[in-house]
């Protein structure tokens, strides 16, 4: 009973920890301005002024962050699903010369962190002149050694024989992926697409280099532009902005919570 | 018969690397039989229905369906159907998808295939129709009907095999492949399916090839045994001439409910049977019978009774272990007393000392 309210409390202190920044943020998005600068530290304001919403909707180029973020996020999704599911089950269910190197190349893939590439990448980019499009916050990002490695541990566990069935009741090699192999990953995808959507969506460090135009910004770049011209010592509306730009995820965990912690389970990822 | 076989291996080898599975195979599956591949596990007759099937490629030789070679044609270019050991269901689909697949896949675009989109694309509602009519035929062959909504992960052992079947027999295929598709069920049940197989065999008068380890299975169901040793064919042929004719030694011990009684010359084979002084001389137990005046005595070491017969273990003078079948009847005396054997000359078999095939011995007509 004791122990059990001790690790309550300790939750609760941590909890509260991470939390802070965030209710912070919640609080002064509804703040009026003048409470914002206010001597007197106050969780609550006295009254909620939905002012900064409506401004950092119709006064900023948010909704335009926001889709740009969706298109780059599923652009990325879609794309690195098409090519590492197919590879995954070539490495774990089909013979050819050379797989285990091919293997091992991906493994090692892995070990690279992206910071590395991203020089290369970026010249190559500007080489082929795609700097600066969607097609440059995308393309970096479809080949996952993270996706293949993922995805292929998951087909080597499936017996051999459920292949061998399809093949026999008349599905071509390609059937056999997208029909048999897929909907049985869809575990691992899940999970797979939690941690590529979340990556993405909150990615700065790419965008930052890749893009230059507003109109093409994701969200944590968006918001960039916003603080430094638009709202200037604006903190009202930067704090609706900041709390409008964090909700899709946020809304996404909480109403797909057990998915997500099955996906969790399911990639043997324990985070 | 002169009819073309339904499928034909010549000379078909395998090998995985250094190691030959498959040496040299040849072999006819004539239209409409029951053919078993029969061998202990590891002798290279689930390579050689894969081989059949197109899952694996011969490393040489012919593969010929229906008069064609088809060794470069992939499985889905083939129709054949296999049943597996592990009945494969595709655990995402209900029943009727499992059966229905192979007919989508045959009888439908990739457009028409789609959920939505498929049904816009003429004739699609047509094909499945008539897909949804056949699947519905073949579930109540096999006694499905009420199962169909149902996902494989609920069914029991016995109801899986049926899906796996069903999906085999609703493509009305060339061939039928069964890869120990009994092996995975309990006793009673297997013999119960054992049945229903060859029921199912006459029905649809297509050639089924079936993969086994256990000789009864194989010998109660076939018109042709082939009995596969160390990746070679040892002999071919109906189970009555596998099991009076053995061509070797090892296809006389692999086949018969009872282990084959073997004795060397130099264990007194031919004080036993004189034509079989310089041969291995081999006695099924079941015709080794006690009598009163056998022309031979030996010591009984112990009694299995199985109500229908008494399995007697017996030593002789020499020191060689037999093994005798008396009917159920037989009153067997104590342990240790000497019991006079007969055996039918005639129902012997002599092989080669040092290569084990068959020498000459008179026919068991028995």
């Amino acid at each position: 009973m004791i122990s059990r309210s001790v690790s309550t409390l300790l939750l609760l202190a941590g909890a509260t920890l991470i939390l802070l920044p965030f209710l912070w943020m919640l609080s002064l998005s509804l703040k009026p301005q003048d409470e914002i600068f206010a001597s007197t530290i106050a969780l609550f304001p006295s009254r909620l002024e939905w002012g900064n919403y409506v401004k950092a909707f119709t006064e900023t180029n948010i909704p335009l962050f926001l889709w740009n973020g969706f298109v780059v996020v599923a652009g990325i999704l879609f794309f690195q699903l098409l090519f590492s599911i197919p590879c995954a089950f070539a490495l774990a269910q089909r013979n050819f010369r050379l797989r285990t190197v091919v293997f091992g190349l991906v493994l090692a893939a892995l070990l690279v962190p992206f910071h590395v590439t991203a020089i290369p990448i970026f010249l190559g980019l500007a080489a082929v002149n795609l700097l600066d499009s969607y097609a440059a916050l995308i393309l970096p990002f479809i080949p996952t050694a993270f996706g293949i490695f993922l995805f292929r541990q998951f087909f080597a566990q499936m017996p051999t024989e459920l292949f061998d069935a399809a093949r026999v009741d008349g599905l071509s090699e390609t059937a056999v992926v997208w029909r048999i192999a897929f909907p049985l990953a869809l575990p691992a995808a899940t999970a797979f697409a939690i941690f590529s959507v979340t990556a993405h969506w909150n990615d700065l460090f790419w965008p930052l280099i890749a893009t230059t135009s507003p109109e093409i910004a994701t969200p944590p770049r968006g918001i960039l532009y916003f603080r430094d011209q638009e709202s200037g010592d604006d903190v009202g509306p930067l704090m609706a902005g900041a709390v409008i730009i964090t909700a899709p995820l946020v809304l996404a965990f909480l109403f797909a919570q057990r998915k997500f912690l099955q996906g969790l389970a399911a990639g043997g990822l324990k985070g | 018969m002169n009819a073309i076989p339904t499928l034909e291996l010549g000379d078909v080898t395998r090998r995985f690397g250094e190691q030959t599975v498959l040496d040299s195979i040849s072999l006819a599956i004539p239209p409409g039989s029951f053919t078993s591949l029969l061998g202990a596990s590891g002798c290279g007759k689930s390579t050689t229905l894969r081989i059949m099937a197109g899952l694996d490629r011969p490393t040489a030789g012919a593969v010929r369906l229906e008069g064609q070679e088809v060794s470069a044609l992939t499985a889905h270019e083939r129709n054949i159907a296999m049943v597996f050991q592990s009945y494969a269901l595709y655990p995402h689909l209900t029943v009727a998808q499992n059966i229905a697949l192979p007919l989508t896949m045959k009888s439908l675009s990739a457009f028409g295939r789609l959920p939505l989109l498929g049904t816009l694309i003429p004739g699609t509602a047509a094909a499945r129709k008539e897909i949804q009519t056949k699947v519905s035929a073949a579930a109540e062959m096999l006694g499905l009907s009420h199962l169909l909504d149902r996902k494989p992960g609920t069914l029991s052992g016995g109801q899986k095999q049926r899906v796996a079947l069903g999906r085999a027999l609703v493509r009305d295929p060339v061939l039928f492949l069964l890869d120990e598709p009994l092996s995975n069920l309990d006793a009673r049940l297997r013999v119960q399916m054992r049945a229903e197989l060859v029921a199912l065999h006459r029905r649809t008068g297509k050639p089924f090839v079936y993969v086994t380890h256990d000789q009864a299975e194989a010998m109660a169901m076939s018109d042709q045994v082939i009995v596969m040793i160390k990746g070679s064919i040892a002999q071919a042929g109906t189970p009555r001439e596998l099991y009076e004719r053995p061509t070797s030694l090892a296809v006389a011990e692999f086949v018969g409910t009872h282990a084959i009684n073997l004795i060397t010359p130099q264990q007194g084979a031919g004080e036993i049977l004189s034509s079989a002084a310089r041969a291995i001389l081999g006695v099924r137990p079941e015709h080794v019978v006690p009598a009163p005046h056998g022309s031979f005595i030996a010591k009984l070491r112990s009694v299995e009774y199985l109500g229908s017969e008494i399995v007697l273990t017996l030593c002789t003078e020499q020191g060689v272990e037999l093994k005798s079948i008396a009917p159920g009847t037989f009153e067997p005396p104590l342990q240790g007393d000497s019991v006079r054997l007969s055996f039918d000359p005639t129902c012997t078999h002599l092989f080669h000392p040092e290569t084990g095939a068959r020498i000459g011995a008179p026919e068991c007509r028995s």
